[in-house]
């Protein structure tokens, strides 16, 4: 039974399942105010007010994904 | 709709100069206030600096992202350098090919960018990148009923506008041409029609190369302009976001102005009358 979580389609073993989304948004360098940041667990959007709260289960599917440029 | 309140448009009384040009009056979207009329997209800038630059010189208020997984190569200081412009930020949700992805994308952007506003984007195919009607509308209504202020990226086609409005989007945003094509507003006759009939914003989006294009599009009655790779991929993408400007401006007052007829023949402006005869 894989503990590892699945971030953006890949999984990652060094991201055991039960870090809070909000370790997963600092683990990747990302700000912790997380402006322009947006977190689904397992196709939940996780609001940024429960970040710290919200621990990710293991084996969970996570999309990580931030405002980039675009027209 | 109108961009032109005749009022404006009319000489101030009182104003120490009677013939005073009106200001362009501000962008009302879903009652919120923009004062320029130039709605800049972010993509294509190879440096942040360059689009802070085109942003301070363009004037916009209002400027779009797009919304995609996170890249730990990529860590790049965007939101922080809009922020400092000062201009609201308008998520897209370019790449999505179905309602479905196009409503989820917009939730993962409100909740990123704490804004209800999207400018919803449904493509049909790849490589024109043209709008799906059937599944825009359907977006369109999803993101409605969920609370978005919705402007959505259109084919210019006065029925699909007018579906949309009715479907209750803020505004509506008919193609001048395909994405990124630079080839201006291919058929003028139906985006001066969407212009004419629609009781919501057009902002002409998609298309513009260059500034006169940019002039036409107000000059047809579009109420605003978005453009992002004729600022962004120009040669010095600063001086275009100036043109871009000027641009609107000319055609946003060119159009209250209330231009002149077409006509087949020549039309004097100097008298014939008292000519000097020169035997």
């Amino acid at each position: 039974m894989a503990t590892a979580i699945t971030v953006n389609g890949t999984a990652r073993e060094d991201l055991a399942g039960g870090l809070s989304v909000a370790d997963l948004v600092a683990a990747h360098g990302l700000p912790a105010e997380g402006r322009g940041v947006a977190v689904a667990v397992d196709g939940e959007i996780v609001p940024r007010g429960r970040w710290a709260e919200t621990a990710i289960p293991p084996g969970a599917e996570v999309e990580l994904v931030q405002a980039i440029q675009g027209g | 709709m109108g961009t032109t309140d005749p009022a404006a448009a009319a000489p101030a009384s009182g104003s120490p100069n009677a013939y005073a040009v009106p200001a362009p009056t501000p962008l009302v979207i879903a009652g919120e206030s923009l004062t320029s009329r130039l709605v800049l997209g972010t993509g294509g800038f190879d440096r942040m600096e360059e689009l802070a630059a085109a942003c301070a010189v363009s004037g916009t208020s209002m400027v779009t992202v797009a919304m995609r997984r996170v890249d730990p190569s990529q860590q790049g200081s965007l939101i922080d350098t809009l922020d400092r412009a000062g201009v609201r930020i308008l998520p897209n949700t370019a790449g999505c090919f179905t309602a479905r992805e196009a409503v989820r994308t917009a939730e993962l952007a409100r909740e990123a960018l704490e804004t209800n506003w999207v400018k919803l984007e449904v493509i049909g195919d790849d490589r024109t990148l043209l709008p799906d009607a059937a599944e825009l509308l359907d977006g369109a209504e999803q993101l409605v009923a969920r609370g978005f202020t919705v402007l959505p990226y259109a084919t210019d086609d006065p029925v699909l506008c007018r579906r949309l409005e009715d479907a209750g989007c803020a505004a509506v945003m008919p193609l001048g041409s395909p994405i990124g094509s630079g080839r201006g507003i291919a058929n003028p006759i139906n985006i001066a029609l969407i212009a004419e009939q629609a009781g919501v914003p057009v902002v002409l989006d998609a298309g513009i190369g260059t500034a006169s294009q940019a002039a036409q599009a107000m000059e047809l009655g579009c109420d605003a302009v978005l453009l992002a790779t004729a600022v962004s991929r120009a040669a010095d993408p600063v001086r275009m976001a100036a043109a871009m400007k000027a641009g609107v401006e000319a055609g946003w007052l060119a159009h209250g102005a209330g231009r002149i007829p077409i006509r087949t023949w020549a039309r004097a402006s100097t008298t014939p009358e008292g000519m000097a005869d020169l035997g």
